[in-house]
């Protein structure tokens, strides 16, 4: 059986993992092959490296990093941020990345989905969604949330461009609940079995996790695929075999060694 | 002992990935579309991240459709590589390799079962084979796909997703692996090793 993935999320910049409180003063948290590895070896199932710099500031990219971390890993790992063609998307995924995800420049464009699993396949193609509850009720989408100064509100629906990037060929979705994130109180279990009633390609959830329970609670309240969550793996609160000892014994399938 | 290992270059994404496999085996491999330069390997690996028509348009461009069709050492498909080492692939309806009996059929997505089928699955034996040695029963590995290829005699280790495909085959010197040896921790490492070893000879 297909187990439940456990992905700690690393933010980098400048070649370089950061640490931020709510997206500011980022502080220098270690290099990032080491912490890779020390993911790796604590039993996470994936790796998803965000480079927080590269959207906001629109700069060319620099992902010598990736090849780095790929010569030395063993696991599947995910790039985010600064990917908006598909010549940066080959340029990451030659360099080893696993997959690639794509979030404002999809909502920018969205025939960019479509043009990365053409040329890589879905399987390589994650679509990441920042979504908030507003006020009528609704979950809308968030683009430019790399900085907080820059991010929009968009009028479009978070569960019609779950549908719309699978149709154009997401082969994965992450959804981060920006109501939920960082603020560590579990995550937004609504929106994701919400969510997962229209995703029939993987589901990630993402923002909220504070503590263990919240885990067993996304896998057995809203059934999805994979776990996403930093601070609690980087600051020790949550410690993944630990975590995976508790999800094994409330009956969710999780990969051992 | 292997001393060339040859990656076929067909456009696959992954092909850095699984080098780099490799040279945590202590192993540094070429990566060559050259026809000369595959037949004289004593090993290849077909790695591929893409669509099987792709792969195997890139191959037919390359001249290298006869080549891996009569080589004599000991070739390794990895996940679309190995699916193009039967004779048809239903994506996209593709003609394959014809090495291994067979047709690739997408996979039935149900309730639960969702397709792209990612993560970490466990490998169930089916037979004995040297390539297996110091693979554990129930072993974890890495899969990212859509197609399947069917549990047939040459498969050697099977795997369950939403009904049982081939995650490991071998018949001779034909092997294939459906998850990713480069991604799936000790037990891909070790099967990569047995490949490069006398598993192969």
């Amino acid at each position: 059986m297909l187990s439940r993935r456990i992905i700690p999320c690393l933010d980098v910049r400048g070649g370089r993992v950061v640490k931020g409180v709510r997206f500011r003063d980022h502080v220098d948290v270690g290099d990032i092959v080491e912490l890779a590895l020390r993911y790796r070896d604590a039993g996470a199932d994936e790796l998803v490296f965000y480079d927080i710099g590269a959207s906001p500031e629109g700069r060319s990219v620099d992902y010598a990093w990736v090849e780095r971390v790929s010569s030395l890993l063993d696991i599947p790992f995910c790039v985010a941020g600064g990917i908006r063609d598909v010549v940066t998307a080959r340029a990451v995924l030659h360099a080893g990345a696993d997959k690639v995800s794509v979030n404002t420049p999809a909502l920018e464009r969205p025939a960019l989905v479509s043009e990365l699993a053409d040329a890589f396949g879905v399987q390589c193609v994650v679509v990441g969604i920042d979504s908030i509850a507003e006020a009528d009720g609704e979950w809308r989408v968030r683009s430019h949330t790399g900085d907080p100064a820059a991010t929009r509100a968009l009028p479009l629906r978070t569960l019609d461009w779950i549908v719309e990037a699978q149709r154009l060929g997401a082969g994965e979705i992450v959804l981060n609940c920006m109501d939920s994130d960082g603020v560590r109180r579990g995550y937004d279990i609504a929106q994701l079995r919400a969510a997962r009633a229209l995703c029939g390609v993987p589901l990630v959830a993402s923002g909220g996790a504070g503590t263990m329970r919240h885990f067993v609670e996304a896998f057995r309240d809203a059934d999805v695929d994979g776990a996403l969550a930093a601070s609690v793996f980087h600051g020790g609160a949550v410690a993944i075999a630990a975590l995976k000892r508790e999800l094994r014994a409330q009956g969710i399938e999780v990969r051992d060694e | 002992m292997v001393t060339r290992v040859v990656l076929v270059d067909a456009g696959g994404a992954n092909l850095g990935s699984v080098r780099y496999a490799l040279r945590r085996l202590g192993l540094e491999a070429e990566a060559s579309c050259d026809a000369a330069a595959i037949r004289s390997a004593d090993r290849v690996i077909l790695p591929g991240v893409s669509t099987a028509a792709t792969v195997m348009r890139r191959l037919r461009e390359l001249g290298l459709v006869d080549v891996l069709r009569t080589l004599q050492a000991p070739l390794l498909g990895v996940c679309v590589g190995m699916q193009l080492l039967f004779e048809h692939s239903d994506e996209d309806d593709t003609p394959c390799l014809g090495l291994l009996p067979g047709r690739v059929t997408r996979l039935r997505p149900a309730p639960g079962v969702r397709i792209p089928h990612m993560g970490w699955n466990r490998l169930q034996p089916v037979r004995a084979d040297p390539l297996l040695e110091g693979v554990a029963p129930g072993a974890w590995a890495y899969f990212v796909h859509s197609f399947g290829a069917p549990v047939g005699p040459e498969c050697v280790l099977a795997c369950d997703h939403g009904g049982p495909f081939a995650a490991v085959v071998r018949r001779g010197s034909v092997a294939g692996a459906q998850f990713h040896p480069e991604r799936s921790g000790a037990a891909g490492a070790r099967l990569l090793a047995n490949f490069l070893g006398t598993g192969m000879a």
